[in-house]
């Protein structure tokens, strides 16, 4: 958690001010039971009404600039805090864009936002109320023992004795409780989770009539949530009468012995009363500690949890800086005896790739789910680096690149098609920042994508709703390839993207591609489970768990390849009986 | 919101807690005598402080009751106060249970067009989020609320009965504090909503950049993500220290007028005991009050606004609670547990929305044992199909019948378990694997899960998991595969031995084995039974007594392969597109 001080430096200022300011207040507060017993032991003993307004004016006084510091003091928290969440916030945010794939996907993409959104609200909360709180409570509790212990130190002893148990008393019923908070979370977890499988089951449950046992399910966990938290409320529900009852004890231990003390001279009427007032004070502060180490708690389990994702290495570096020349008459890809393991499972993903694609030619890789294709692809931008052996581009290794260079020679299509809330036109303009409209409409037209996008009513100027909820699954993905190919990319990867397509677009985009690939001489990269829209490809490639099992035409393969041949029959039956 | 409304928000929220009326009724009379008992001790402290004035004056016989009082009355009154958190406690949470269980007991209950057209996400943070908030904000702050009130009005009472003038001053400083945390919350309100939209900004950025950070990685995209996130972080900054600021006002404020109307006392007080007729001990208690008088007010204020919050919340609970239910079966329906499998469908319109008509007029006689194929680009309405046999929808007009029977007149159950069922889109809940293909008969014997399982080639893959038939899936099935989850589908559909079967072929996210598998398992389910199936592969369509030809959710053409081919329309073109096309395709 000290580690986060850094980010508090620029707001040293604040979080020096804050504490004094608060501290006056504090000291004010002290004076004012103080005042109080002069107002009674001078002024009404002496019969004195100027004195007692003098007195009078002083408290308001004090009331008067106590607030004053109080303000300053909550603006200085405010902005320390507010300021600490927005770098922290920022800070976060560009490291997880440093971070490769392999770390998002071991923390999860749920989890990290909620760990930029909530867990640094929870630290920022924190920041505020150590500047409000951690210098006034401790101070007040203490300045009120001292005070009792100045005024009179024998009496002074109920303060060492009450103070402690309100203490242990805090610290007992906390200590209980506060595990207990995550179990809610826990029991509120699964109500959800049986929520959820009901919403998107519904269709199943309702086909067996199991209505009235997912009823019961829901109602095991809702209940058992309950149970939990009436156990809790009932140790929390103890916190405030045993710390009440405690000083109140004190007080009338206070006014009993101050009587002998007064008896004997030692004290005068006013000072007893100053003692009542003192102990009260010490219940507030030591219960706005109490709250204090609650919200420090919880703030540390947060910070710890930012700290998981600040300390998290990315596996993929930018080694250099200057761009790179790529080399003539060289393959434009090229896999030397690639291997690949994912940093949690064990086994290869892949083994001993081998193959190379000149430039311009269309290459198709195909296999079923699970082989391995995704991942073959996402080591060409550098998603993931090699385990073992090398990826090439342009005859140079990918990991001497720098990272920019490399991703702008591709365009890549992904598996899910992600569209981003915003207009069309910033859509298309991801690759490209200045990409003109007429290079938009033409990636449009390559996509099949021109024609429903003139159709609608503000044409590039569409607003897409985040994930893309206003298109459909097809437009999304011709949506995405157009956005890869602006820009001109040197190679093209098709990672399974064109799934939601009907027959007849799907053959009508291999075509434009094709067409253009030819004429700007691009490489294009198609991963597929069909074997049909991979078929006309230079090379394909087929991968079985990991592994190379034939690389070919179509003709080739049919005839070589067992895995294939299965693939493509499996998919065209009788297609080619019945031409 | 009016205020009319709001009050039978806050009836129906207490109709829930009615059945717990004994620990309503309980927590109000331990709060009245907490509150009583709690605001007596500075009356008793006075009276003890009175007994102690100088040396030679100080009166321990009459002091010592006074002490035994004060410490009776301190333990009694937190003795109440704890029952009254135990009673509230057990009022707060057993409501939040009933209340949480009727919303699921709706859902359940509603038609499936409702649960189609609301977002889950929606509904999920409605059972969770808004009943938290209708129990943090209504029913704790409930008894915040009539505590806070009882407090400031038995201050009042004592305070005035102890010396009314000096009560009076602070009666009369009292608007001030009101007006002072009317002041904050209004503008702290404000202030609060625009933070929250700020936030609710960001994190819909964050989550669009950061659950796509392939696309990001890909198009370079890191560095104008940084600067667009940077902007609203900063907006979020400059609103953050505002409303920060004025949300931690209260208590300075509070304290402020506090200490002004402790000095207040003070002043008059001081005055009054030098006039006469004012004791030293009664001032000691009036501080006291004058101590505690604006905490109250303070706590009104911060509970209005959670109260605000909470109807919201609440309305947004009964929203769904108010939903009608799918219409109870008829009195005269029928409940078979068999059928031979005859479906007709007679003339049958249906829309989802009034002005977007989809099916018009459509007419299919099935035979028992004949096979449908319905085929069509994704997402061109198949599951309309399926929703209207399985009566998830009803139909507009016209109607469909099973043996004879109209559907409308048969259990929504019983017609329900004559169909098995196997979508694309698997669904698995988190629990045993047994248990889910069990899902359809839940008092299946292991031997049958086994057989079924068998049946749908499931068998040897659900061996080889850690610990076979018991391993537990994760939610959804996350630990198992899409085919897998598909040949457990199969597995559980086989298991009930349905009459009709309704069958989805898969398209492309399976690998070949498993898919090869699949097929067979639906090869050999069909033998005998009427199915419909939504068809992708050539083998089915051949093979189909009828296709259904769809396109944007309507039939465009229904007849045989040959039929269909010979029309040269849609399906021809589909046809062609698919196998005859690519192979004119240049390469």
């Amino acid at each position: 958690m000290l580690r986060f001080i850094r980010y508090l430096k620029r707001f040293w200022k604040e979080v020096l001010i804050g504490p004094i300011f608060k501290l006056t207040e504090a000291i004010f507060e002290l004076i004012v039971p103080l005042v109080m017993a002069k107002i009674i032991d001078v002024g009404i003993a002496n019969r004195d009404i100027n004195y007692v307004l003098k007195m009078g004016g002083v408290m308001v006084l004090l009331g008067v600039v106590g607030l004053c510091c109080a303000m300053v003091c909550q603006y200085c928290a405010a902005r320390a805090s507010q300021g600490f969440g927005t770098v922290v916030r920022s800070e976060m945010f560009s490291h997880i864009n440093r971070l490769s794939h392999g770390e998002i996907d071991q923390i999860g993409t749920p989890s990290l936002i909620t760990r930029i959104t909530n867990d640094v609200n929870q630290m920022q909360l924190a920041v505020a109320m150590l500047i409000r709180l951690l210098i006034r409570s401790p101070f007040l509790v203490l300045g009120a023992a001292v005070m009792a212990v100045i005024i009179d130190w024998k009496l002074a002893c109920i303060f060492f004795i009450a103070g402690p148990l309100v203490a242990m008393v805090l610290y007992l019923v906390l200590s209980r409780s506060i595990p207990f908070y995550r179990i809610i979370q826990r029991k509120l977890d699964r109500i959800s989770l049986i929520t959820r499988e009901n919403l998107s089951g519904v269709r199943v449950i309702r086909a067996f009539s199991r209505q009235e046992k997912e009823k019961e399910r829901f109602l095991e966990a809702s209940t058992d949530q309950m149970n939990v938290s009436i156990s809790v409320g009932k140790i929390s529900a103890l916190l405030n009468p045993l710390t009440s009852v405690i000083i109140n004890l004190a007080i009338a231990m206070v006014i009993w012995f101050g009587g002998f003390r007064v008896e004997s001279g030692g004290m005068t009427q006013g000072e007893v009363i100053a003692f009542v007032n003192y102990l009260n004070q010490i219940l507030l502060a030591m219960i706005a500690t109490a709250n204090l180490f609650v919200i420090i708690t919880k703030a540390a389990a947060s910070a710890a949890r930012v700290n998981e994702v600040l300390d998290t290495v990315p596996s993929v570096l930018n080694y250099s800086i200057a761009d790179v020349e790529g080399k003539m008459n060289e393959p434009k890809i090229a896999f030397n005896h690639v291997s690949f393991a994912y940093p949690s499972a064990g086994d290869y993903s892949l083994t001993d790739i081998s193959f190379e694609v000149s430039s311009g030619q269309t290459i198709g890789i195909i296999g079923g789910t699970g082989c391995g294709k995704s991942t073959l692809v996402n080591l060409i931008p550098r998603f993931y680096d090699t385990s073992k052996g090398s990826v090439q581009v342009d005859g140079i290794d990918v990991q001497k690149y720098p990272m920019k260079q490399l991703r702008k020679k591709m365009g890549l299509v992904p598996q899910k098609a992600v569209l981003f809330s915003g207009t069309l036109r910033q859509n298309m303009s991801w690759h490209k920042k200045d990409a003109t409209d007429e290079e938009i409409w033409k990636a449009l037209e390559i996509a099949q994508a021109a024609e429903f996008v003139r159709k609608m009513p503000d044409g590039l100027d569409t607003v897409i709703l985040q994930g893309g909820k206003n298109l459909s699954g097809g437009q999304k993905q011709r949506l995405t390839i157009a956005r890869a190919l602006i820009g001109a990319p040197e190679i093209l990867i098709l990672d399974d993207s064109a799934s939601a397509l009907d027959f007849a677009t799907d053959a009508a985009l291999r075509r434009s591609i094709a067409l253009l690939a030819s004429q700007q001489e691009m490489t294009v990269l198609i991963v597929s489970q069909r074997a049909n829209t991979v078929r006309y490809a230079n090379k394909i490639v087929v991968l079985d768990d990991g592994k190379i099992v034939g690389m070919g035409t179509h003709e080739q393969l049919l005839k070589d390849c067992k895995e294939y041949a299965e693939i493509y029959w499996s998919q065209n039956e009788q297609a080619d009986m019945v031409q | 919101m009016n205020t009319e409304k709001r009050s039978e928000i806050l009836k129906r929220v207490l109709t829930f807690a009615r059945p717990h009326l004994w620990y309503l009724a309980a927590a109000t009379i331990s709060a009245l005598l907490s509150v009583t008992l709690t605001l007596y001790t500075p009356v008793l402290i006075g009276q003890g402080i009175d007994k102690i004035l100088e040396p030679g004056k100080v009166y321990f016989d009459q002091l010592l009751p006074i002490i035994i009082q004060l410490a009776a009355v301190a333990l009694a009154a937190a003795l109440f106060q704890w029952l009254m958190s135990l009673c509230t406690n057990m009022v707060t949470y057993k409501t939040v249970r009933d209340l949480r269980v009727s919303v699921f007991n709706k859902i359940e209950q509603i038609p499936l067009s409702c649960i189609d057209s609301r977002s889950h996400g929606d509904i999920i943070s409605r059972i969770v989020n808004d009943i938290d908030s209708v129990s943090d904000g209504l029913l704790q702050g409930f008894s915040q609320l009539f505590t806070g009130i009882i407090t400031i009005l038995m201050t009042l009472y004592y305070m005035l009965s102890i010396h009314f003038q000096v009560g009076l001053v602070v009666v009369v400083l009292t608007p001030l504090s009101l007006f002072v945390s009317s002041f904050i919350a209004k503008r702290s309100f404000h202030l609060f909503r625009k933070q929250s939209a700020i936030k609710g900004e960001l994190s819909g950025y964050i989550e669009e950049m950061v659950s796509s950070q392939k696309v990001v990685k890909a198009f370079c995209y890191e560095d104008r993500a940084q600067q667009e996130f940077d902007k609203i972080n900063h907006d979020l900054y400059v609103t953050g220290v505002k409303s920060q600021f004025y949300s931690s006002l209260p208590n300075p404020t509070t304290r402020f007028v506090n200490s002004m109307i402790y000095a207040a006392v003070a002043i008059f007080g001081a005055i009054s005991c030098i006039s006469g007729g004012f004791s030293v001990g009664a001032l000691t208690s009036f501080l006291t009050y004058a101590n505690q008088y604006t905490k109250p007010f303070n706590e009104i204020s911060g509970v209005i606004t959670e109260l605000q919050t909470a109807l919201a919340s609440a309305k947004r609970v009964f929203a769904i609670i108010d939903e009608p239910a799918e219409k109870p079966d008829d009195e005269d329906a029928v409940y078979p547990d068999q059928s031979e499998g005859r479906v007709e469908i007679d003339h049958v319109s249906f829309s989802y929305e009034k002005e977007k008509p989809l099916i018009r007029d459509f007419d299919l006689k099935v035979q028992p044992g004949q096979r449908i194929a319905i085929v069509g680009p994704t997402g061109c309405g198949k599951t309309t199909m399926i929703n209207l046999l399985m009566r998830f929808y009803d139909t507009d007009k016209g109607e469909i019948r099973v043996d004879g029977q109209p559907i409308r007149k048969i259990g929504r159950n019983a017609l329900r378990s004559l169909y098995g069922m196997v979508l694309q889109d698997t669904w698995m809940f988190k629990g045993s694997v047994r248990d889910n293909i069990a899902y359809g008969k839940p008092d299946a014997t292991d031997q049958e899960v086994i057989a079924a399982a068998k049946a749908a080639y499931a068998h040897s893959f659900i061996m080889r998991l850690p610990q076979g038939y018991d391993t537990i899936l994760a939610e959804d099935g996350g630990n198992i595969s899409q085919g897998q989850k598909q040949l457990l589908c199969i597995a559980r559909a086989m298991l009930s031995k349905p009459s009709i079967l309704i069958l989805d072929e898969a398209t492309s996210s399976i690998d070949t084995r498993t898919e090869i598998k699949i097929q067979k398992a639906f090869h050999e389910m069909m033998k005998g039974h009427t199915s419909f199936v939504v068809a992708h592969r050539l083998s089915t369509v051949r093979e189909a007594d009828c296709i259904l030809v769809m396109r944007d959710g309507q039939i465009v053409e229904q007849g045989t392969h040959k039929e269909l081919l010979e029309k040269q329309g849609f399906y021809h073109q589909l046809y062609e597109s698919q196998f005859v096309q690519t192979a004119s395709e240049e390469r």
